[in-house]
């Protein structure tokens, strides 16, 4: 199954590379991985999306646990959660298209933050399941490029993940 | 008090209570070995290569409970000392490698005798660290043997920029007296909800065996365990790692299991109804085959790792604390019980397990012309009482050790049992020689083995560690040569050693003693005689029947109850 784990991170050099050489050497799926600062300026939150049976991803949070660098972590996917990705997508808008593509962006949401003769840059946020049916929605044909920020999450409610 | 960097690192190690440290000088850490030099409480021990240094202080941990503590210097110096941190890792060692790094400002410039020791020693560390300040330097000391030492210990690495040593640049010394790390709070206590279901669980079996591994070892829980087990009179058997832990002479020892364990207690682990693992990992050396491991048990597991908890084989009652303790609170529930296992079930497992140890798994072909390597580690355990320190290095020889020295207290085995290490034995010896003069020391080795590490003979003449090398050689990598023996038809590709040196003129050319024996008539004789040489250093080359094979042995694939055993036995 599916889960997103968000990991409190002391914000230290060579932290990130403890938590990817963790993935690798025990061949665990990283389907993305995002990092950044938080409010706390000693501390970096990072989501990882990872895939498994029940017994991997209890190996996993048990071996992310055992990382000196790793203050908290929540496996987000126990809880009841919000999941958002930023989506940045190049595609093709010629003739009849142009109108096309504009009426899906606003079907989803999204903004065309770059217009060219021939191409629209679109900004598209939303959990996995959205953006991969706005990209389907555009079809393949038309789409020049596809930059994706991996997913971030939080858990909804007051309880928060903090140290 | 204003200390440069170098002199911070040696009040860091004497506040730490180290009494000394393994190491080699280079470029790097030449300010550390200045302030080595102007100090004298603690104690340098000039290894010969640095993967040595590594392995001495390993077995100077293992030994005495203390974290071990290396010095090298940058590049080459790290990179050979990984070996030696791997090792220490795979077996839970408590280790603090001390190792100097290019100025902080070269860093990342391809400088003469850069690596990146943090990234290149990161997956095989319990934790590293490249220190960022000469600032921050006493309290990265402080936190590298607080996590060393708690918890599972582990090897941590500590990389100092070389511009941090310097003579003159000093700031004011204190050392932190407390560690607060909020990322990092080992288990202690065990839960007490668990712990009730597991007595529960172990008072209700049929047929119990318990499995206790290195982790009783690490956490000293070597009296607890005693205590018990012999509450219980439920038979117990250890791993490679927990030999020691409870004494092999014991009745209720069923010996070691796993790959080269006992027949009677690979079978008791197959047939037991309730399975107490206590301080041990589920290791693919102990389980054979997880599919058929324990088919009909209930599994208790109490370890101070929860991601050894259901790793390899899901357990039914975890407990996650620290094995002293929670034994200790197992034992004290037991007392305050009136509960026990139905004794006409328990007098019925024995009658079963006895069953199986009547096969005399452990019997091998005497030879009248021919040292069977088995019969000099008897000798060998006759000739020290069975109360000495055994290093070993790595194949057959260090499965015979395991099996026929029967260790009957806890710290007294040492080998690499997790990593393999061949290389490990002579220097590990001389580590625990350090560490307790006053001690029998013997390593137990082979011929390919003793080759990886033999410089250090010059090490132990430089400090006049009198070990007994006891080196069963069969003019093979023997552990090699039977598994190609047994899979791949007998054929040997390269595991013949040719072109050994003559080991009596070698050890003698370092300044020690060799002997040389090929009689089997002469074994005990000559262990005697090298032993009542007390200040000495003493190899021992005995010529061994060259294809003797280690049995029994579960192969590959195989599960506890298919074991293959000696065919010799009938014979004997
Ligand atoms: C550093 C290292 N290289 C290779 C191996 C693989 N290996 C395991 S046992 C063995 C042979 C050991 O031969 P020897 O020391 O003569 O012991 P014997 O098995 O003959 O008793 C080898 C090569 C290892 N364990 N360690
Ligand atoms: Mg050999």
């Amino acid at each position: 199954m599916r889960h997103v784990i968000s990991i409190l991170l002391e914000n230290e050099s060579g932290a990130l590379s403890r938590v990817a050489g963790l993935f690798s050497a025990r061949g665990y799926n990283i389907e993305s991985l995002t990092v950044a600062p938080t409010d706390d300026s000693t501390l970096s939150r990072m989501t990882i999306v990872t895939s498994g049976t029940d017994a991997v991803i209890e190996q996993i949070i048990k071996q992310l646990n055992k990382l000196v660098s790793v203050a908290k972590l929540s496996d987000l996917s126990e809880i009841d959660f919000i999941e958002r990705e930023i989506m940045l997508i190049k595609v093709r808008a010629v003739d009849q298209g142009r109108e096309e593509v504009k009426r899906l962006t606003d079907i989803f949401r999204g903004r065309i933050l770059d217009v060219t003769d021939s191409s629209y840059v679109i900004e598209v946020t939303g959990d996995d399941y959205k953006l991969r049916a706005f990209v389907d929605a555009l079809g393949a044909d038309n789409i020049l490029e596809v930059a994706r920020s991996g997913a971030t999450g939080i858990g909804r409610g007051e309880k928060s993940l903090k140290v | 008090m204003e200390l440069s960097g170098g002199e911070v690192l040696m009040e860091a190690l004497k506040e730490e209570g180290v009494e000394m440290v393994f190491g080699y000088p280079g470029g790097a850490v030449l300010h550390i070995y200045d302030a080595l030099y102007q100090q004298n409480s603690v104690k340098h021990i000039l290894v010969r290569h640095e993967q040595a240094a590594t392995h001495a202080a390993d077995g100077y941990a293992r030994a005495t409970g203390k974290p071990g503590v290396v010095l090298v210097t940058s590049g080459p110096g790290a990179t050979n000392a990984v070996t030696g941190i791997a090792t220490a890792f795979m077996d839970s060692v408590p280790m603090v490698v001390i190792s100097g790094q290019v100025q902080s400002r070269f860093i990342g410039s391809d400088a003469f005798q850069e690596v990146d020791c943090v990234g290149i020693t990161r997956p095989c560390v319990k934790h590293n660290f490249l220190v960022d300040s000469l600032e921050n330097l006493a309290s990265t000391i402080k936190q590298a043997f607080y996590v060393a030492s708690t918890g599972r210990p582990g090897p941590v690495v500590i990389d100092i920029p070389k511009d941090f040593t310097t003579p003159g640049i000093t700031v004011p010394f204190s050392y932190p007296k407390e560690v607060e790390m909020r990322s990092y709070s080992p288990p202690t206590q065990g839960h007490p909800g668990q712990i009730r279901k597991a007595v529960d669980i172990i008072l209700s079996a049929k047929r119990p065996m318990v499995y206790s591994g290195g982790g009783v070892v690490l956490g000293n829980a070597s009296e607890q365990l005693r205590t018990f087990v012999k509450s219980l009179g439920y038979p117990i058997t250890q791993t490679l790692m927990g030999l020691g832990a409870y004494p092999a002479s014991d009745k209720l020892n069923l010996g070691m299991l796993g790959m080269h364990g006992t027949y009677e207690a690979n079978m008791a682990m197959h047939e037991c109804d309730v399975l107490i693992a206590i301080g041990a990992r589920f290791d693919d050396r102990v389980t054979g085959e997880v599919d058929s491991f324990c088919p009909h048990a209930k599994i208790v597991h109490v370890d101070i790792d929860p991601a050894s908890i259901s790793k390899n084989v899901a357990v039914d009652v975890p407990i996650v604390g620290n094995v002293s303790q929670v034994l200790e609170a197992m034992s004290e529930q037991i007392s305050a019980t009136e509960k026990r296992a139905d004794p006409a079930d328990l007098a019925d497992w024995w009658a079963q397990i006895k069953g199986w140890a009547s096969g005399n798994c452990m019997d091998y072909e005497a030879s009248t012309t021919e040292i069977k390597p088995q019969s000099v580690v008897e000798a060998l355990w006759r000739v020290t009482n069975g109360d000495a320190y055994i290093t070993s290095d790595v194949g057959q020889h260090q499965m015979w050790a395991a099996q026929y020295y029967g260790f009957d207290k806890p710290n007294r085995w040492i080998n690499s049992g997790g990593l393999g290490t061949m290389g490990f034995g002579l220097p590990a010896a001389l580590g625990v020689q350090l560490a307790f003069p006053d001690e029998i020391v013997a390593c137990v080795t082979g011929e390919a083995s003793i080759q990886m590490c033999i410089q250090e003979l010059s090490t132990c003449m430089q400090y006049g560690t009198p070990i007994k090398i006891i080196n069963l050689n069969n003019r093979y990598m023997g552990m090699v040569r039977q598994w190609q023996e047994f899979s791949y038809e007998k054929r040997y590709s390269h595991s013949y050693m040719d072109a050994l040196p003559d080991f009596v003129k070698l050890t003698e050319s370092y300044g020690h003693v060799g002997m040389h024996i090929e009689n089997p008539a002469d074994v005990e004789g000559a262990l005697k005689e090298a032993f009542a040489l007390k200040d000495r250093l003493v190899f021992m080359n005995f010529v061994t029947d060259q294809t003797e094979n280690v049995y029994p042995m579960i192969e590959a694939g195989k599960g506890h109850h298919e074991m293959r055993l000696n065919p010799a036995r009938e014979l004997a």
